[in-house]
């Protein structure tokens, strides 16, 4: 701006936040369902972030003298074979199944992203390489791979993190290869060709921010996945240990008791992981209506 | 209009209609439901057609003449409706009629042909096949006799080989090609109303004057009548008897088409005539008048020297033969392969060159390879033999991969064809713009700030785009304005030749006479040298000293633009002169 400070003719706002919050008001309202996606992802941040200060009883708290309780007004969800209570836990397990699934989620959108645009927007042994790498995963059947590697690397949160966004790395690594092989010759590509950018700044600057909104979109998507994996791995015994609270160990204790009665321990952190998966998959569909521009007219 | 008709009684009238009247559109409101509210896309429209007429539907984008057309039709989107009117056809209420009255008129009595002919073909179904199925679909045809039937319309619309074509697929042939199998579809079945779309947007001017002529000669041969939507005032004026003037939804004008041209009465139809590129003319006439452009270009500010700026000599560029047969194929089939069918030469040995502070003109049809030229002269690709030289220096040489760091880069700049596909989605026109500033203008890094908005702001003037644009991303600007921005962008860094790829080609008339202008302004106060890519040798006549005519690769003529478009040598030349429509002068 030069000396003159008034300058209102820049006005800013027309493409900025306040745009995309006012366009994702009208997708919610146009597409209720949308909007419940946001409230389940609300309730589901707040149990998260603050679960282990709201919850009635402390989660690892045994009391044997209340063990197998069924579902009352102290205990809501009934409490299980050592007396803990199940609500409370289902709540604090929020946190931890969760950062799971965001962790790798975003470990493998960073990874499967760059590899597959760069394999799109380079072509030649980029892809080969890329794709080849996607084809070997593939081959495998993905769960057990992820049970493979888990296994391999040690029993811990983090290698189920890291296999979690292992089995995940072709899913992201092709969609950013389809969408960038696009617009590789585009011409706003050609264009900062001829700017003076170079083929990494291009990548970075011009291709990389056009497929965002694809990429977000699978993220959501693939998040219902990633927290299903942690659980399905946490359930068969590799991963997180007893007696953290978490969804996929509760499922599996509690599947032992369902033959005698108690339904309460299995079914009650099995609709919460149900909750969340179904949670993201209709964010899904939502964040697709709001970042497609076809629908911002 | 023909007579004057009572609007209380539309569909009375409609039943009771007098013979020669196949359609007729009566106060036509059709109104469409947005985010923003109901916009009203078409109002108040009267139309009427005789049988074995041409109405000529003419308007820039936006005018609602698709709009209309798909109106009548019923095949509207559904967002679309009907708010009011009365449309009737041989006697039909069409804006009444039910959907399945309608899908029987439709293809029988009145079709369609759309702008894009590659898009309204299945692209995996063999052409003749197509044909078939609406003559079945008809009941114009049985089984057995379908074939023969299709053979015949091929023949008519004068498709070579029609037995070998019955079973290409859409890819095989080329746009013209594809347009004759879209208008042997649409009249197949022998209907009432043709309906064209925009036909010939895409094609040359030689394929789209045989596609015109053979739909004129069908059409009349069968006593059709035709509406033909176009924006190119040419076009209407070479086929229409009737041409009807649409501006922002609502009809302008309507009259015989040689009284609309020797006779405009709105003078919205004056704007749209002077704004067409025509024989005997200059720049600034393109504008309103009033508003006189630059100075004729004969007589250019900047005395063009005989230095050359840029050499081309003996350039080639080669590929290699998509769908070539392989030696394997060879080897199964008995066939020898010629060496010279596995490599395709785009560009075969030209030469030419252009001087500082001249501007060039590249003319010719698709194909011809001249923008493979502009795009290795632009060091996009690498020549696969040749040499080219900028001031001096070879540049050819330099391999396109690290053209970008190259000090030469900024001395070529480029405007691209379509301003929209040109534009990151994601970048303001402000970071458009400021780009070439920030990676080779020195304003890069956390020096850049206020005097960068300063030069953004400074170019920004110098093409004529309001300051408060400049945030704007390009889903929110006019295709006028997103032109502005690729043009500011490519002269940002004072290029010594900038290379205009088709730069109006996808605008407007009126806002292509602005543009040109505009081209030819800058180029007077900044000294540039142009190199102008197109197909249209009108609008090269009137920014260009100099015309090279290229075809299959090769240069066919070349000479100032007074001598090739007035004394052509070159049959070629003469006949791409000749297929260009153009209003009466």
């Amino acid at each position: 701006m030069t000396a003159v400070p008034s300058a209102p003719s820049r006005r800013r706002g027309s493409g900025g936040l306040a745009a995309t919050l006012k366009h994702a008001h009208y997708v919610i309202s146009d597409n209720p369902v949308t909007g419940l996606a946001f409230f389940m992802l609300l309730v589901l941040v707040v149990a998260a972030v603050f679960g282990p200060f709201i919850v009635p009883h402390d989660p690892l708290a045994s009391n044997t003298m209340s063990a197998l309780q069924p579902p009352s007004a102290t205990h809501w969800f009934g409490t299980d074979q050592l007396g803990r209570d199940i609500f409370s836990r289902v709540i604090v397990a929020t946190r931890l199944d969760l950062a799971i699934a965001v962790f790798s989620v975003a470990l493998v959108f960073a990874a499967g992203g760059i590899a597959g645009i760069a394999a799109g927007f380079f072509g030649g042994w980029t892809d080969r390489i890329v794709g080849r790498i996607c084809d070997t995963i593939m081959a495998f059947p993905l769960f057990v791979l992820a049970m493979g590697i888990v296994a391999a690397l040690g029993n811990t949160v983090t290698n189920i993190v890291i296999a979690t966004a292992i089995i995940n790395f072709p899913l992201y690594a092709r969609v950013a290869r389809a969408e960038a092989a696009i617009r590789r010759q585009a011409g706003f590509v050609q264009a900062a060709r001829l700017t003076g950018n170079s083929e990494w700044r291009i990548l970075l600057t011009q291709i990389l921010p056009n497929i965002l909104p694809i990429m977000m979109v699978q993220m959501s998507l693939t998040m219902g996945y990633a927290i299903l994996n942690a659980a399905g791995l946490s359930f068969i015994g590799l991963g997180v240990r007893p007696p953290t609270a978490e969804w996929g160990i509760m499922v599996a204790e509690g599947a032992t008791f369902i033959v005698s009665g108690e339904w309460w321990i299995a079914l009650f952190p099995g609709l919460s992981l149900m909750f969340a998966v179904f949670c993201f998959n209709l964010l899904g569909d939502g964040l697709r209506d709001i970042v497609d521009p076809q629908r911002r007219t | 209009m023909h007579g004057v008709v009572d609007p209380a009684s539309a569909i009375l009238a409609s039943a009771e209609q007098p013979h020669g009247k196949l359609l007729e559109v009566r106060d036509l409101t059709v109104e469409f439901a947005t985010r923003r509210g109901i916009v009203r896309a078409v109002e108040k429209v009267n139309l009427t057609l005789a049988k074995g007429e041409t109405l000529g539907i003419v308007g820039e984008s936006g005018s609602g003449k698709s709009v209309t057309s798909y109106t009548v039709m019923r095949i509207l989107d559904r967002a679309g409706r009907i708010a009011e009117g009365a449309i009737s056809f041989s006697g039909i209420d069409v804006a009444h009629a039910s959907e399945r009255e309608m899908r029987d008129l439709r293809g029988r009595e009145m079709s369609m042909i759309f702008q894009n002919p590659r898009a309204a073909l299945n692209p995996i179904r063999k052409v003749g096949h197509q044909i078939g199925d609406v003559l079945l679909q008809h009941v114009q045809a049985e089984p057995r006799n379908v074939k023969e039937k299709v053979i015949d319309i091929l023949n008519q619309v004068r498709i070579a080989r029609p037995e070998e074509r019955y079973h290409a697929y859409p890819f095989e042939l080329s746009g013209g090609m594809c347009q004759r199998i879209v208008i042997a579809l649409a009249l197949a079945c022998r209907p009432q109303l043709l309906i064209a779309d925009e036909p010939t947007t895409g094609l040359d001017v030689t394929t789209q004057k045989a596609v015109m002529e053979l739909v004129t000669e069908l059409t009349r041969a069968r006593g059709m009548s035709t509406v033909l939507i176009t924006h190119d005032l040419g076009l209407a004026a070479t086929y229409c008897d009737t041409v009807m003037v649409m501006e922002k939804g609502k009809v302008v004008e309507t009259a015989p088409a040689e009284q609309i041209f020797r006779n405009p009465q709105h003078p919205y139809t004056r704007k749209l005539m002077r704004a067409t590129p025509r024989p005997g003319i200059v720049l600034g006439d393109l504008l309103p008048e009033g508003e006189g452009g630059v100075a004729a270009h004969s007589a250019p500010a900047v005395a063009t020297s005989d230095v050359p700026l840029l050499k081309v000599e003996n350039l080639i560029k080669e590929y290699p033969r998509q769908g070539a047969p392989s030696p394997l194929f060879a080897k199964f089939t008995g066939k020898a392969v010629d060496p010279k069918d596995a490599i395709f030469r785009a560009v075969d040995g030209i030469s030419f060159e252009v001087k500082k502070g001249e501007s060039v003109g590249l003319v010719g049809e698709s194909g011809c390879g001249k923008s493979t030229t502009s795009t290795i002269v632009m060091r996009l690709i690498d020549p696969t033999a040749g040499r080219i030289t900028f001031d001096g220096q070879d540049i050819g040489a330099i391999p396109a991969r690290s053209f970008a760091h190259h000090p030469i880069r900024r001395r070529i700049q480029m405007v691209f064809q379509d301003p929209t596909e040109s534009l990151n989605p994601r970048y303001t026109a402000a970071r458009a713009i400021a780009d070439p500033l920030l990676r080779m203008g020195g304003m890069g890094g956390l020096r850049g700030g206020a005097a960068l908005d300063d030069k953004v702001e400074e170019l920004a003037r110098m093409v004529g785009l309001p300051a408060d644009l400049l945030d704007r991303f390009p889903h929110q600007l006019s295709g006028g304005q997103k032109a502005r921005v690729g043009i500011a962008r490519a002269i940002a860094l004072k290029p010594d030749l900038v290379i205009l790829d088709e730069p109006t080609a996808a605008l407007d008339v009126s806002v292509q006479a602005v543009v040109l202008n505009l081209l030819e302004e800058l180029k007077q106060t900044l000294g540039m040298s142009y190199l102008f890519v197109s197909h249209d040798l009108h609008v090269v006549r009137l920014l260009c000293d100099r015309v090279i005519v290229m075809r299959q690769g090769r240069v066919v003529e070349e000479g100032t633009s007074q001598e090739v478009l007035e004394a052509p040598k070159d049959a070629y030349t003469r006949e791409l002169i000749a297929a260009i429509p153009h209003p009466p002068v």
